[in-house]
């Protein structure tokens, strides 16, 4: 497994070199000058040839990608302009709290999801499976940056039961703590939850139908331990693939998320980054993310060879959210 | 011999064609779900076309002494808003730049993956490698955040969604493409048409792409829907058309901060992404199941 590992380790660097590159062809290569995006309309000439004397934009292309490869190598994201800081500081002050949201997030989506799919599976075409649908279809349809509107609306400003904004700390108490955390989880649940929902009864169908599934009935096995023990565990393999890319969903989400609860990640970091047309910070955070994608899904990949040990990559390019 | 035999597998084609496109219009009407998602669809395009016979005021007239009025309120279906523009006709006429961005960025998106997961996958090779690396590249950003940074790089407006909501669509289509054609090329009749002498672009155009399209129909249809969300969140981040354009995620914005004195901002534009989102998805579903059940999308 190690071997595996380190292997699949290997295959990834190639990857994180190309997001490396992409992230500088967007903000090297596309029509528009970011340090004039960056200074806005009203900037002088000479204050955009400063900054970009400053950013290195002056600089022959190929100066600046050995440059940029060369930073990044070491670790080094850039200094933002606005926060004065670098930017691996900035991130790694807010990364944490965006760890705690997409954590729980995900807690509740396969708490929730996957037993509500698989009951739908089990009951097909009763009454809880038609609820199921209904309630997944509307679930992956929904704009979450709406969905958290509406719950502070409801929750907040009407029932005063959770607060609209903010992340507690535990010198608050836990209850206040958890409080806090409430509804950015649910919201940014929603869609993972539902795809999880979705995912999970059209793959338990699918293994329901199979010979040995009918055997183990035949053979007088309890229900429970038809669905629970054999049928669940073979059609966990598109749920893990899923979850490679829910991963995405819930890190590109909590920018939403973030924004509508003003809770302090990297999402948020973006947001007002954006604002301030910090574009290093934008540059560096956007990276950092695309990185740690890439991290889970190789993740996600060893729990695929964990859970499935027939798969095999060594032939091909092939793996979880891929 | 030579020239009677492409005809026949042509018309074998065709007749196969007319075959497989009878059954899969008796499948979708007979799925209730996927016609109401169509009927939806449908009509949120005729609310965007005739957008300007059926609002009842003019989407950008402003109007302070009048601002966030109540439902019902002066003549004002649902309300105005914090600058007293009247929220029907802003919502009515919200449906099209969602629909414009629906579809035009993800027919960017698809003209564009299309053809490199063509090539990656006919040609194969470095080439394949080359562009499937560059995609995977483009997939480990989550898709929003990539259309934010475009966006933050090109600047607020239309066009500019369009383009950056596309771009983030183009891997989607090229690996959705690349897995077709690598199954299609090896199909005796593309043997046959090769030996016969055509040209690559022949191949491709006439014979692999025909066959590429039902997993491309259904992915571009859920494709719009993921669009329309996407438009929605750059203009809620302010990053999406230019105000005072209405915009669904822009009245969404500005009705975040008025929660309190007029929720109906807010419910109501929320309400309408969600109302056509679903639809679209629920027609999606319907053209899976029709065209390609095996699809995972």
């Amino acid at each position: 497994m190690g071997k595996y590992i380190l292997k699949r380790l290997v295959d990834l660097l190639p990857t994180i070199f190309v997001v490396a590159i992409i992230v500088f062809v967007i903000t090297r290569l596309i029509p528009g000058d970011p340090a004039a995006v960056m200074l806005g309309p009203q900037a002088s000439v000479e204050d955009i040839q400063e900054l970009r004397d400053d950013l290195g934009l002056n600089e022959p292309l190929h100066t600046q990608f050995f440059q940029y490869i060369g930073d990044l190598a070491q670790g080094d994201f850039g200094v933002s302009l606005t926060y004065n800081q670098p930017v691996i500081s900035l991130i790694m002050d807010r990364f944490p709290n965006t760890l705690i949201l997409a954590i729980s997030a995900l807690v509740i989506a396969l708490l929730i999801g996957i037993p509500a799919g698989i009951i739908s599976a089990s009951k097909q075409n009763s009454v809880m499976d038609y609820t199921v649908m209904v309630i997944s279809l509307i679930g992956v349809s929904i704009p979450i940056f709406w969905l958290g509107v509406m719950l502070v609306l409801y929750f907040s400003v009407n029932l005063g039961w959770f607060p609209a904004t903010g992340m507690g700390t535990m010198d608050e108490g836990f209850i206040t703590y958890i409080k806090h955390l409430v509804l950015p989880s649910i919201t940014l649940a929603t869609i993972p939850m539902a795809t999880f929902a979705r995912i999970t009864r059209s793959s338990m169908l699918e293994v329901i139908s199979q010979d040995y599934i009918k055997t183990a009935r035949a053979k007088g096995l309890k229900e429970f331990f038809v669905i629970g023990k054999h049928a669940f565990k073979n059609a966990l393999t598109p749920i893990l693939t899923v979850l490679g890319m829910q991963v995405s969903a819930l890190l590109g989400g909590a920018v939403l998320t973030e924004t509508i609860f003003s809770w302090p990640g990297m999402g948020r970091l973006i947001v007002d980054a954006i604002d301030k047309r910090d574009f290093v910070v934008v540059q560096g955070t956007v990276l950092f993310i695309a990185i740690i994608f890439v991290l889970v899904n190789l993740l996600i990949d060893v729990l695929y060879k964990i859970v499935n040990p027939r798969v095999n990559y060594s032939s091909g390019k092939g793996g979880a959210g891929k | 011999m030579t020239s009677t035999q492409p005809s026949s597998i042509e018309t074998r084609e065709v007749k196969k064609k007319e075959i497989n496109e009878r059954s899969f219009i008796r499948k979708l009407l007979k799925n209730r779900i996927a016609a109401f998602g169509l009927f939806v669809t449908i009509f949120m395009t005729i609310i965007a076309i005739f957008a300007p016979l059926i609002a009842t005021h003019s989407p950008n007239e402003m109007d302070i002494t009048h601002s966030l009025l109540g439902a019902g309120v002066d003549g004002h279906f649902l309300g105005t808003d914090n600058y007293g523009r009247d929220l029907f006709s802003r919502i009515v006429y919200g449906a099209r730049i969602s629909l414009i961005v629906g579809v035009s960025a993800v027919l960017f998106g698809a003209v564009f993956g299309t053809f490199l997961g063509l090539i990656a996958g006919y040609f194969g090779g470095k080439l394949d490698s080359l562009i499937m690396r560059t995609m995977d590249g483009l997939f480990a950003f989550p898709f929003i955040l990539l259309a934010i940074t475009l966006m933050t790089v090109l600047g607020q407006g239309l066009v500019n969604v369009i383009i950056a909501i596309g771009i983030a669509n183009i891997p989607g289509f090229a690996r959705i493409v690349r897995g077709q054609v690598l199954s299609v090329k090896e199909e005796e009749f593309i043997e046959v048409t090769r030996s016969l002498g055509a040209t690559h672009g022949r191949i491709l155009f006439q014979h692999v792409l025909p066959n590429c399209l039902a997993p491309l129909i259904v992915y571009g249809t859920m494709s719009i829907a993921g669009a329309i969300i996407s438009e929605a969140a750059l203009s809620f981040l302010g990053l999406g058309v230019q105000p005072p354009t209405a915009s669904w995620g822009s009245i969404l914005k500005d009705g975040k901060d008025f929660l309190v004195l007029n929720p109906q901002m807010a419910t109501f534009s929320g309400l309408a992404i969600l109302i056509t989102v679903l639809g679209i998805n629920l027609f999606g579903d319907g053209l899976r199941d029709a065209l390609d059940p095996k699809m995972k999308v």
